[in-house]
């Protein structure tokens, strides 16, 4: 009785231990998270507007319909990323996800404050290649840096009402991102 | 031999225990640091770089992109006010007041966050084009079939979810409590 009691206690210890490092692998290991579908139809390092999600054949699950779509999907190996997000409207916000989908920062239109989002992105060993000066002078460039060397830049225009929709399309059509080659030192 | 069979059973319980508890905690979209206000339940955390593993795990399979916290609040519901499964079939009312935001949207999803196909392609409604009554609450009716004012068909589908977005909020990102309310209120009409 007593050995039996230990077989299923160490049954129950194990298990715990295959549970947690299944749930800890699940992200490195998923070939359905939205990189890896966005990589299907989307070229690296520049925006692209997503079609509108409708009935089953939406890009991602729990996309919101009332807003536009556009993704940058990013490799920074060559250099830093430079993007610019014309505002709409509405409501505008761009939002930077790691390779596994996670939300490092996001921004929108009145944290921007001006008539476009404007911003850096760059790997923290890029950031640190940039020269002290410069860094001052442009003050009012916002550098981000990435967590990770891949990454999804998404950019949401708000249509508040269905016929604005294409206004909101319109805004996100003249968004950019591209890579700035590193200086040759 | 004794020896050899007891630790191939353990083995196999193990397995066994580890891949469903990970199963179950991905399918029910298990995570920490829950905010629930009535129906409602919004995970603010999963939108930031605290994102918790169970989370991570589930947004790693189904492919969804969480909103981020500098963006907005998402809140999803299940069921009503009530307890009972959010049912296409049945008619459900959706009324009440929202936190505050600079805009909202409501959506209707099936139970794997698909969009519902209907013939007036409306899922949803945004703060803006909701029709509001004198005292600038609304009603919006989920039902199969079409009614008057605020209609979101639900298509009949056997669950339905509904999520709730606020853009530009000041919920969640500086704090966290269940006193940030009111949330509209989902109540079950017919059925």
């Amino acid at each position: 009785m007593m050995r039996i009691a230990l077989w299923i206690l160490g049954a129950l210890l194990l298990g715990g231990i295959v549970h947690l490092s299944t749930v800890l692998a699940m992200p490195s290991a998923a070939n359905q998270d939205a990189y890896s579908r966005l990589s299907e139809r989307t070229p690296v390092n520049a925006v692209v507007p997503l079609p509108a999600a409708s009935g089953q054949d939406a890009t991602m699950p729990f996309m919101d319909p009332a807003f536009a779509v556009a993704v940058c999907r990013y490799d920074l190996s060559a250099g830093a990323l430079k993007l610019h997000a014309p505002l709409s409207q509405a409501y505008t916000s761009v939002t930077f996800y790691t390779r596994n989908s996670v939300a490092y920062y996001a921004i929108n239109d009145r944290a921007a404050g001006r008539r476009a989002i404007d911003l850096d992105l760059m790997t923290p060993e890029q950031r640190a290649q940039v020269p002290e000066e410069e860094d001052v002078t442009a003050a009012d460039r916002l550098i981000i840096e990435s967590p990770t060397q891949r990454g999804l830049i998404v950019l949401r225009a708000l249509a508040p009402e269905p016929s604005l929709m294409a206004m909101a399309r319109r805004a996100l059509a003249n968004a950019q991102c591209r890579i700035e080659p590193l200086p040759t030192q | 031999m004794r020896l050899f069979l007891g630790s191939c059973l353990t083995f196999i319980l193990a397995a066994a225990i580890g891949l469903g508890a990970t199963w179950l905690t991905l399918t029910r979209g298990v995570a920490f640091g829950a905010l629930t206000v009535g129906a409602w339940t919004a995970w603010p955390k999963t939108g930031s770089v605290d994102i918790d593993p169970y989370a991570r795990a589930t947004i790693a399979r189904t492919g969804a992109l969480p909103i981020g916290a500098g963006d907005g609040v998402a809140f999803f519901a299940r069921t009503d006010d009530a307890g009972d499964a959010l049912d296409g079939r049945c008619t459900f009312v959706v009324s009440g007041m929202t936190p505050a935001a600079r805009y909202w949207t409501v959506t209707l999803y099936d139970a794997q966050g698909r969009l519902v196909a209907n013939t007036t392609d409306r899922h949803g409604f945004t703060s803006a084009e909701v029709i509001r009554d004198a005292g600038g609450g609304f009603a919006i009716t989920v039902a199969p079939r079409a009614r008057s004012g605020n209609w979101l068909p639900s298509g009949g589908v056997e669950r339905f979810v509904l999520v709730w977005r606020l853009y530009d909020t000041p919920i969640g990102v500086a704090s966290l409590t269940t006193k940030e309310g009111p949330m509209p209120a989902i109540t079950r009409k017919s059925c």
